[in-house]
């Protein structure tokens, strides 16, 4: 029994120590991030040596996170929200989570299609998800647009990530905000007996299957495409820049608001405006070689090798009104 | 002494006052009311309609989840019974080689994430993996035939090896707390050793079994991280399409209430079955000495427990230990330190709580075993079969709320605000894991009260024990391997526990589990192995120190 003692004691002292909440010191941002802790912190900690800014993060899912400081109300201390995918901001600002940003710097970095009308929200990287295959067994010329993957020719040689995923949403999203649901629900089941296997839970194993044969076209995030080829120049897979003589390239953004209740909202523009400017971006695009979405930056070398392309200009926002739309229509043909 | 079926607490009960121990059994209520609040803020979501997200997964999906959900209780519950019945009767009865090392390297898997025993059978076993890579190398492109991995066959088979061990340990302690003379009895009076296991061993050790087994498949419906690796979709995956593919919350409370009511009528259905035969454990557990297997027997008996070890630990950890060398450690940084000591602190603290917590309903349920005590017992454990973020939201919409009163009332008061106090917090975390957690320590507390023999508390009530003293010095000595088990649970449990971590931690909480979120979530596996690496051993020492204790 004295184990169990001296154990609950030891538990209790220690419970007292963490339980003392931390002091918010002045001059720092506090920032909820769905973008992961190491594509973000190192921007931060730049942004910290060069202003003397203190930077606060946690970062969490997208979907509670939003919960979370919708709850919180205008108690929250978070300044700043960051998430992944167009349709998680425009949530946000749906929620009335954020408060509108009017700077010329921001308006000027960021074009027009990767920010909310309504200057709540700005895209921060730019996410192209575009087609891929392997080069052994496909020519370029073979490829032409999203919607040609449902062409017979492809029948047992297409893979897919799961519907599931944010980023299938969103490119369905942009579907029907082109084509309505009818087109769009026949393009998607059109893919569906295309399948080499079954959807996958993400994009590295799709690729991977792919550099195994299993498949021969694909369609991915270019950066995930990115690391495989730095870890891997030799794999046998190519990028192919879809649907160049339409509307171009699905592209979706990671991106940034200052919440409605911000504590130092100030600050948080003023790091957001940061997070706008060429060093930041390079840093953002170099961390995770995705394209930067001020035009003025160059993305990564490697990325940059891929050639320019075409991108969808129409406002990323509809990804995110049309994303219900999106999961329901997958839902109906078929697709997992 | 050994008592099959008529002796009922219940009738002993007129020798006390009825106001005797009133406040205990307050404590256990507030407990309990307090625990089911999570669950019950769920039901609100059911004045808000929304039928269009229904009408939509009744056409699609629905029938295919519930079936596949069906399918994989089924095969998940058997498969950890067998495995850890199997396992557990194996170690405790017999003597083969290996068994001394096999006996604690069991239960390593706990330390395990299912989602991480998941990516390693898929990155082993899928087409791209390496297995599947040599065998095209020998056979060529189409020249052989490999099962699918991703597959229900694949998923059920993960989630067993990730989750034999709740059965497997607490068997195992039924099984060595039972004591041997009851066998011998069995034998002398001319039982096989078979039909003395069937006919006295296991209905002695079924509430034990049942509890593991209720674990393991209150898991398996929560699990998320599993299902999505295999894509395999699951009543739990229409709760996240409801509210991140659908934007809809309020649906997905309601799919949420729907899955606690199966599992509420399961659990009764279960209960029922087991009826009003109590059995009662003959006192101190005697060491005899095990049987031994010699020759054929004993190399079979080795060799399914270790190729259980090295399915459902030796090959993930070696595949862990080969991207961490692959990758490098140059992750390895102090912030490590403080990954570990987040992660440590938690599990120490919510396994203490949770614990306590767990021994003062299940004591207060059995010394008064009416209705309602047993009804909010039943609600307060149901949190662990809840999807993690449901019941992480859950939580943090109450604290947010209290929060506000709170805040509020100082304001009026005082004329300061006090602002979110203890949202986020470290106490929210820990009550959420209390809350997500009770059911895990309440199953070995409980089912070990279960086997302590009514006369003990009789004598001891009779020579004038207050329920202190009696909880005290009577039932927790006895308890204590049982109290073991659950604390060990809890902590491991805690250490892998993501959902209700990512959502409440506060600034600068991360632990090892929170880090290997984030870099999988990128799919940056290799990097994750580091993380996952230190829980595993960080998992593997209180396991440890419980075998020890035990030998």
């Amino acid at each position: 029994m004295k184990q169990l003692h001296r154990l609950a004691l030891g538990a209790l002292l220690l419970g007292s120590l963490i339980l003392v909440p931390t002091v918010q010191a002045a001059g720092t941002v506090v920032v909820y991030s769905a973008r992961n802790e190491q594509l973000i912190k190192p921007l931060f900690d730049a942004y910290t040596k060069e202003t003397g800014v203190k930077v606060k993060f946690v970062t969490g899912k997208e979907g509670p996170l939003l919960e979370r400081l919708q709850a919180e109300g205008d108690k929250t201390p978070a300044d700043m929200l960051i998430t992944v995918d167009a349709g998680n901001l425009w949530q946000a600002a749906e929620r009335g989570v954020l408060a509108k940003v009017n700077s010329k710097v921001l308006e000027e970095n960021i074009p027009a299609h990767l920010r909310d009308p309504d200057g709540q929200w700005y895209g921060l990287s730019v996410r192209a998800r575009t087609i891929v295959y392997n080069t052994k067994k496909v020519k370029p010329a073979d490829l032409v647009s999203y919607e040609d993957l449902g062409n017979p020719k492809w029948k047992g040689r297409l893979c897919l990530r799961s519907s599931k995923k944010v980023y299938n949403q969103s490119l369905v999203a942009m579907m029907i905000s082109r084509y309505g649901e009818p087109k769009t629900e026949a393009i998607v089941k059109s893919w569906i007996p295309n399948l080499a296997t079954d959807v996958f839970s993400d994009d590295e194993n799709l690729l991977d299957a792919m550099a195994a044969g299993q498949c021969d076209v694909g369609i991915v995030n270019s950066y995930y495409f990115g690391r495989l080829k730095k870890k891997h120049p030799e794999t046998p897979i190519a990028i192919f820049w879809p649907n160049q003589n339409e509307n171009g390239v699905h592209v979706n953004i990671s991106g940034a608001g200052v919440t409605r209740h911000a504590k130092h909202p100030e600050a948080a523009m003023k790091l957001l405006e940061w997070l706008s400017s060429d060093k930041a971006q390079n840093l953002f695009a170099d961390s995770n070689m995705e394209f930067p979405a001020n035009p003025k930056v160059k993305p990564d070398p490697l990325a940059a090798s891929w050639g320019e392309f075409k991108h969808d200009t129409v406002n990323v926002s509809e990804a995110g009104k049309l994303q219900a739309k999106a999961v329901m229509l997958m839902d109906r043909a078929g697709y997992k | 002494m050994f008592y099959p079926g008529s002796v009922d607490t219940q009738a002993v009960r007129p020798a006390w006052r009825v106001s005797d121990g009133g406040w205990w059994r307050v404590a256990a209520l507030l407990i309990a009311v307090l625990v089911s609040m999570p669950v019950l803020m769920l039901l609100p979501a059911w004045l808000t309609p929304s039928s269009e997200v229904w009408r939509h997964l009744a056409d699609t999906v629905l029938g295919e989840l519930l079936r596949n959900t069906l399918v994989l209780l089924l095969g998940v519950g058997a498969g950890v019974l067998v495995l850890g019945v199997g396992l557990a009767w194996l170690t405790v009865m017999y003597e083969f080689p290996g068994r001394r090392v096999f006996e604690w390297a069991l239960m390593l898997p706990l330390g395990i994430p299912a989602y991480v025993m998941a990516f390693v059978a898929v990155g082993l076993l899928d087409f791209s993996g390496p297995v599947q890579a040599a065998l095209r190398a020998v056979f060529g492109q189409n020249g052989y035939w490999f099962p699918r991995i991703r597959s229900e066959g694949g998923v059920i088979a993960v989630m067993t090896l990730a989750l034999y061990p709740y059965v497997y340990m607490l068997a195992r302690s039924a099984f060595l707390s039972q004591g041997r003379t009851l066998m011998e009895a069995g034998r002398s009076l001319g039982l096989s050793p078979r039909a003395a296991f069937v006919r006295i061993a296991l209905p002695m050790a079924r509430p034990a079994i049942a509890a593991g087994v209720a674990l393991a498949l209150m898991e398996t419906l929560a699990d998320f991280g599993a299902v999505t690796i295999f894509n395999y979709d699951t009543f739990t995956t229409a709760i996240y399409k409801a509210w991140f593919g659908l934007f809809n919350l309020g649906a997905a409370a309601q799919l949420s209430t729907l899955l606690l009511l199966f599992v509420a009528v399961a659990l009764y259905a279960e209960r029922h079955w087991r009826g009003q035969s109590r059995y009662y454990a003959a006192g101190k557990p005697v060491q005899g000495h095990r049987h031994r297997l010699t020759g054929l027997r004993a190399a079979a008996a080795c060799g399914f427990a270790l190729s259980v070890l090295a399915l459902a630990f030796i090959i993930p950890v070696g595949q862990l230990i080969f991207w961490l060398v692959s990758a490098g450690i140059e992750d390895l940084d102090a912030g490590y330190v403080e990954f570990v000591s987040h992660t440590v602190s938690l599990g120490l603290l919510a396994a203490l709580f949770t614990v306590a917590a767990a021994v003062l309903l299940a004591y207060v349920r059995k010394q008064w075993p009416g209705r309602l005590m047993r009804a909010v017992t039943r609600l307060a454990t149901l949190g662990y079969a809840l999807p993690g973020a449901v019941l992480a939201v859950g939580i943090m919409l109450a604290f947010t709320r209290l929060d506000r009163q709170v805040d509020a009332f100082v304001q009026t008061v005082f004329g300061v605000s006090t602002g979110l106090l203890l949202s986020s917090s470290v106490a929210a975390l820990l009550f959420a894991y209390l809350v997500r957690f009770l059911a895990v320590a309440h199953g070995p507390v409980e089912s070990a009260l279960e086997r302590i023999k009514p006369s003990l508390q009789q004598a001891a009530r009779s020579l004038g024990a207050s329920h202190r003293e009696l909880l005290w010095r009577v039932y927790l000595p006895i308890l204590r391997p049982g109290l073991l088990s659950a604390a060990l649970l809890v902590f491991v449990e805690v250490m892998k526990e993501l959902p209700a971590t990512l959502l409440l931690r506060p600034f600068d909480w991360d632990t090892l589990a929170i880090r290997i979120f984030e870099l999988t979530s990128e799919g940056e596996w290799q990097r994750a192995a580091l993380p996952a690496l230190t829980l595993v051993l960080v998992g593997l020492l209180p396991v440890i120190l419980l075998v020890r204790r035990k030998a």
